[in-house]
C-alpha cells in the first residue's frame, strides 16, 4: 500500500513525513518523528498519556490518524517550554512533587495547559473533571491538582 | 538515638530528573530505538488451560519481512528450582515457561511463540499465522474449584512447599502452605466475651502502571548482549534472563530506562529473554513493547483471595484470640504472597492466642507478581474489618479499641521477631487528634478507620560517589528510580559532604557500572541503598580529610569535616585556614588522585512501617455509587528524607487501595478469558473520583538506619481496603466482605 504524504505543523515548525494510511498520530510522532515525549499507555483513548493539541483542541493522539494531521497544527509536550524557560505548569509540577514515575506527566501538562487556556481560574472540581481523562497511578492526583491550581494562580498574577 | 540536626535531609529540593520528565525528554522503556532494529510480537494462547500438541511456524516464516520465529521448545528446558523470597519466591523454570509456554498453556494470554520482523504490524500479522494445535483442558478458575478433590490439575509434578501437614496426597493445586500460631487459640476464644467471624473475598487486581513493559535487546558480534528495558531491577533482568537462556550473566548488560510505574509488577521478566533469543536468531536488535491488553492479560496481577477470619475480645476491648484460614491465588505458577499476607495479618495488635494458615493455590489465570506490600492488603482487609465489628459490638471508639491493643516496642511480631522502636501508637494518636476525626458527617456518609503494617526489606545495595574537580559529586546506584529516590539519594550525599543538593548528580547506573544491587522493591531503596550512599559519602569525606591532613602536615584525627570544609579538629592544630571541598577537589590530582567513595552492603530488615488511615465515604442509595469525600493517611516514616515524595507514597498507595476497595477487579468469563483488559472497563481511580488526600508524617526514628529512615512505599496500600469497607459499614449499615464494593454490589446489598 502506498504511504501517505503528510504536511503539517508541529510545535510551530513545518513538518512532513510519510506514514501508513492507518497509522495513528501517536505512532507517527513517536516512531516517525522521534517525538517520544508523547507516551503510549493504552492506544484506546482511555489514559491520556498521549495527549496533544490538534488545532487548539485536546485529543488523545492514539485516536487520531496521522493523515488527519494534514494541513493542521499540532502541539506536543516538546513544544510547551519556550527554549530554556519552563511553562509555569512544568515549574509547578516540579515544585509540588506532582510526578513520581513521570510517564503520565507529559499528558497531564498538555491537558492542564489546554484547561488553563480555556479557563484561567478553574475550581478544584473543574480541574479534577477536566483531567479525569488522564490516568496517574502514582500520586493519587493530590499534588497534580495542587500544581495546576498553583500554576493557574501564578499565570493570572502574571497577566494581571 | 541522639537527635541529629539535618541541613538537607527533610527538605524538598526539585528532583534532578524532573526537568527531563516535564519536558518529555526522559526516555522510558518504549522510547529507545537501536539502529537496524526489528520489532517483536507474541502469539498468545486463546485457551486458559490446554496442552500444546504442535506448533507450525512455516507460514509465519514465509511472510516477507519476518526475520526470526521462536517457540517455547527452542528455549532451554530448565529443572524446577524454587528460591524462597520475602515477597513470594521464584522458580526459574516457571519464569521461563511464563515467558514462552513449552508443553502447556496455563492461562488465556499465555505467550506461545514469538516473531521478529521489520515492522510491528508484520510481526503481529505473522505471529497470528503460527498454527498451534491444542488439546483443551478444563480451566480451574477459582480457589474453591482449585482445591476440590476432583479438580483438574495444572502441574502434574507440583510438590507442595512449607507446612505440609494437612496437604493432600498426590497431584494438587495447593503449591504451599504456611502457618503461624501463638498461645492456645481454643482457650483464648473460650475466654472471649465477643467473637466475630466472617469470610472475606477479593478479586485479582492489577498494579496498573501506566507504562507497558518494553525492551530492546542487541547482540554484538562477540555475543555480548545489551538490554534496554523498563524494570525495577537491572540486575534481576540480567540474572533471570541468563537463567532462562542458560547464558553466562556476565554476557548480559542491562541498561534500565526511566520506569513508568511498577508497584512490584516490574520485578520479574516477560519480554527480555524472548527479545534476546529473537535478536540472536535474527542477528539484529529486537524491540518488544506490550499493548495494554497484553499487560492486563499476561503480567501482574495480584492474587484473588478467600480469608476466613475469626476474632475474639473481652468486654473491655482486649483482643484475646484470632484465627485465620487464607487462600491466595498464585495464578498459573506457584508463588502467591500468601506468606507475607499471613505474616502481616495480626502485625498491629497484641493478641495472646492466634492461629494463621495460608495456602498458595495455582489457578488458570495469569501468574501473579508482587504488588505493593504483597499479600498484606487482603489479610488486613479481613482483620481490620473484624476489629471494627468488635468495636461496634462492644460500643468502643474504633481508635481507642486499636490503641488498647496496639503493639509497642518489645512486643513480638506474629512471625517471630521482637519489634524495636515502632510508631503504630503515634499514628493512632495522630488520627485521634486530626481534624478529620472530628469533622461532622453528612447524610449517607460513614467514617472508617484502619491500621496497616508492612515489614520493609533490607537486602543488598552498592553505591559509588565520585568527586568532580569543581567539588560537585555524582552518586551512582543500581536502583531504577520510580518515585523520586534519586533526589533522596542526592540529599543524603549533600548531608554528608556538606554541599548543596544541586551540586550532586544522582544517576541510575547500568549493571556493568555499579556493584550488585537488589531490586527497587520492598520499600528498600531509601533505606538500604540510602545506607550505601551514606557510607560511600563518608568514604569520600574520609579521603577529603586525609588530603587536608596531608596538605597541613597533620594526623588524620586532627582534621574535622563540617559544612563542606576541612577544619582543624577541636582547634587541636593551631592555625589552618579551612579547606573547602572545591579547593580539595581541584587539587586531588596532585594529592593522591581522583576521589571515589564506595560502599556495598547487605542491610538488615528495614524495621516495620505502620500506618493508620481515615476514610469518609458517601454512598448514593439510589445507585449504589460511592465517593470518598475525605481521606487522611498517617504513617511512621522514621525520618522523611524528601517529605514531598513521602507524602506522594502515602497518597498514591491510598488511591490504589481505594480503587481496589471500590471498583477494580479482573472479570473472567467461564472459559477464563479476562473480559475487561482495558482502562475503560478495568476502572482505576481518576482525578474526579478522589478528594485531596491529607497526610501526616510521623517520625519515630529507625535505629537500623543512620538517619532513622524507614521504608515508606508499601505500607500505604495496606489499610485502605478495610478503611473504605469500615466507612461503607458506617454509611450503609452493611458489612461488606466481598471486594470490590462496586455500585451494583452495593445497591444489591442495601436493597436486601
Amino acid at each position: 500500500m502506498p504511504k501517505t504524504h503528510v504536511e503539517t505543523t508541529i510545535n510551530g515548525e513545518p513538518q512532513e513525513f510519510l506514514c501508513e494510511p492507518s497509522e495513528s498520530l501517536l505512532a507517527a510522532l513517536r516512531d516517525g518523528l522521534g517525538l517520544t515525549g508523547t507516551k503510549e499507555g493504552c492506544t484506546t483513548g482511555d489514559c491520556g498519556a498521549c495527549s496533544v493539541m490538534l488545532d487548539g483542541r485536546l485529543v488523545p493522539s492514539c485516536m487520531v490518524l496521522a493523515p488527519e494531521a494534514i494541513g493542521r497544527s499540532i502541539e506536543t509536550i516538546e513544544g510547551v517550554a519556550q527554549g530554556d524557560s519552563l511553562h509555569p505548569l512544568q515549574q509547578k509540577f516540579l515544585e509540588h512533587a506532582a510526578l513520581q514515575c513521570g510517564v503520565c506527566t507529559p499528558g497531564f501538562i498538555v491537558a492542564a495547559k489546554a484547561l488553563l487556556e480555556r479557563n484561567p481560574d478553574p475550581s478544584e472540581e473543574e480541574t479534577r473533571y477536566w483531567l479525569a481523562g488522564n490516568l496517574c497511578r502514582c500520586t493519587g492526583y493530590d499534588k497534580i491538582i495542587r500544581a495546576v491550581l498553583d500554576a493557574a494562580a501564578e499565570m493570572r498574577e502574571a497577566t494581571a | 538515638m541522639s537527635e541529629r540536626k539535618f541541613k538537607y535531609v527533610g527538605t524538598r529540593p526539585i528532583r534532578h530528573d524532573g526537568v527531563d520528565k516535564v519536558t518529555g525528554r526522559a526516555n522510558f522503556g518504549a522510547d529507545f530505538d537501536a539502529p537496524g532494529m526489528l520489532h517483536g510480537a507474541l502469539l498468545r494462547s486463546p485457551h486458559a488451560h490446554a496442552r500444546i500438541l504442535s506448533v507450525d511456524t512455516r507460514a509465519a516464516e514465509a511472510v516477507a519481512g519476518v526475520k526470526a520465529v521462536l517457540t517455547g521448545q527452542e528455549l532451554p528446558k530448565l529443572q524446577s528450582m524454587w528460591m524462597g523470597g520475602a515477597e513470594g519466591g521464584i522458580d526459574f523454570r516457571d519464569i521461563a515457561e511464563n515467558c514462552l509456554a513449552r508443553d502447556k498453556v496455563l492461562y488465556h494470554g499465555h505467550a506461545v511463540a514469538a516473531v521478529a520482523a521489520t515492522t510491528p504490524e508484520i510481526a503481529l500479522q505473522a505471529a497470528r499465522m503460527i498454527e498451534v494445535e491444542y488439546e483443551e483442558l478444563t480451566p480451574v478458575l477459582d480457589l474453591e474449584a482449585a482445591v476440590a478433590s476432583d479438580a483438574p490439575i495444572l502441574h502434574d509434578d507440583l510438590q507442595p512447599i512449607g507446612a505440609t501437614d494437612p496437604l493432600p496426597e498426590g497431584p494438587t493445586n495447593i503449591a504451599g502452605r504456611v502457618e503461624f500460631s501463638r498461645g492456645d487459640v481454643d482457650a483464648g476464644f473460650a475466654e472471649a466475651d465477643v467473637v466475630v467471624e466472617r469470610e472475606f473475598r477479593t478479586q485479582m487486581v492489577h498494579q496498573g502502571y501506566i507504562e507497558p513493559h518494553a525492551c530492546v535487546a542487541r547482540i554484538g558480534e562477540d555475543d555480548q548482549v545489551v538490554v534496554w528495558c523498563t524494570t525495577q531491577g537491572g540486575f534481576a533482568v540480567k540474572n533471570y534472563s541468563a537463567m532462562v537462556l542458560q547464558m553466562d550473566p556476565a554476557k548480559i548488560k542491562v541498561i534500565s530506562s526511566e520506569i513508568g510505574g511498577g508497584f512490584g509488577g516490574k520485578t520479574t521478566i516477560y519480554l527480555e529473554p524472548v527479545a534476546i533469543a529473537l535478536a540472536r536468531k535474527a542477528r539484529r536488535p529486537v524491540k518488544m513493547v506490550m499493548s495494554r491488553e497484553e499487560v492486563f492479560r499476561a503480567t501482574g496481577p495480584t492474587s484473588g483471595t478467600i480469608v476466613r477470619a475469626e476474632l475474639g475480645a473481652k468486654r473491655d476491648g482486649t483482643l484475646v484470640a484470632g484465627r485465620l484460614s487464607m487462600f491466595y491465588e498464585a495464578g498459573a505458577y506457584r508463588g502467591s504472597p500468601a506468606g507475607p499476607g499471613a505474616m502481616c495479618a495480626f502485625g498491629s495488635y497484641k493478641i495472646p492466642n492466634f492461629y494463621i494458615e495460608a495456602h498458595d493455590v495455582v489457578v488458570n489465570k495469569p501468574k501473579v507478581a508482587a504488588y505493593r506490600a504483597p499479600g498484606a492488603p487482603m489479610s488486613t482487609f479481613a482483620t481490620e474489618s473484624l476489629v471494627d465489628e468488635l468495636a461496634r459490638e462492644l460500643g468502643l471508639d474504633p481508635i481507642e479499641m486499636r490503641l488498647h491493643n496496639a503493639v509497642d516496642e518489645g512486643d513480638q511480631a506474629p512471625y517471630g521477631p521482637v519489634y524495636g522502636p515502632i510508631g503504630l501508637r503515634e499514628t493512632l494518636e495522630a488520627a485521634r487528634s486530626h481534624p478529620h476525626y472530628k469533622a461532622p458527617l453528612g447524610q449517607n456518609q460513614g467514617r472508617g478507620i484502619a491500621c496497616g503494617f508492612w515489614f520493609n526489606a533490607g537486602m543488598s545495595s552498592s553505591a559509588n560517589v565520585s568527586l568532580h574537580a569543581d567539588g560537585s559529586a555524582v552518586v551512582a546506584t543500581g536502583n531504577p528510580d520510580i518515585g523520586g529516590s534519586r533526589a533522596a539519594q542526592a540529599q543524603m550525599v549533600s548531608e554528608e559532604l556538606g554541599i548543596p543538593v544541586e551540586r550532586v548528580r544522582p544517576v541510575v547506573a547500568d549493571t556493568d557500572s555499579v556493584g550488585y544491587t537488589d531490586m527497587t522493591g520492598g520499600s528498600r531503596v531509601c533505606f538500604a541503598t540510602g545506607m550505601a550512599v551514606i557510607q560511600a559519602s563518608r568514604d569520600v569525606v574520609d579521603q577529603l580529610r586525609a588530603r587536608a591532613a596531608q596538605i597541613w602536615g597533620v594526623e588524620l584525627d586532627s582534621v574535622a569535616w563540617e559544612d563542606g570544609r576541612a577544619l582543624p579538629a577541636n582547634g587541636a592544630e593551631g592555625d589552618h585556614e579551612p579547606l573547602p571541598i572545591e579547593e580539595l577537589a581541584q587539587q586531588m590530582g596532585r594529592t593522591g588522585g581522583p576521589i571515589v567513595g564506595k560502599a556495598s552492603l547487605t542491610a538488615p530488615m528495614a524495621g516495620p512501617g505502620f500506618a493508620t488511615h481515615l476514610c469518609d465515604l458517601e454512598v448514593d442509595p439510589e445507585t449504589g455509587a460511592s465517593r470518598v469525600v475525605r481521606y487522611t493517611a498517617i504513617q511512621d516514616a522514621g525520618k522523611a528524607v524528601h517529605p514531598g515524595y513521602v507524602e506522594g507514597q502515602y497518597q498514591g498507595g491510598s488511591a490504589q487501595g481505594i480503587g481496589w476497595a471500590l471498583n477494580e477487579e479482573y472479570i473472567f468469563d467461564e472459559r477464563g478469558e479476562m473480559e475487561n483488559p482495558g482502562f475503560l472497563d478495568y476502572r482505576m481511580p481518576v482525578a474526579s473520583d478522589l478528594p485531596m488526600i491529607d497526610t501526616v508524617i510521623v517520625e519515630v526514628p529507625n535505629p537500623l538506619h543512620p538517619y532513622g529512615v524507614r521504608g515508606v512505599g508499601e505500607t500505604p496500600i495496606v489499610p485502605p481496603l478495610a478503611a473504605v469497607a469500615n466507612a461503607m459499614r458506617g454509611a450503609t449499615g452493611v458489612r461488606f466482605t466481598v471486594l470490590p464494593m462496586s455500585p451494583p454490589r452495593v445497591l444489591e446489598a442495601i436493597d436486601a
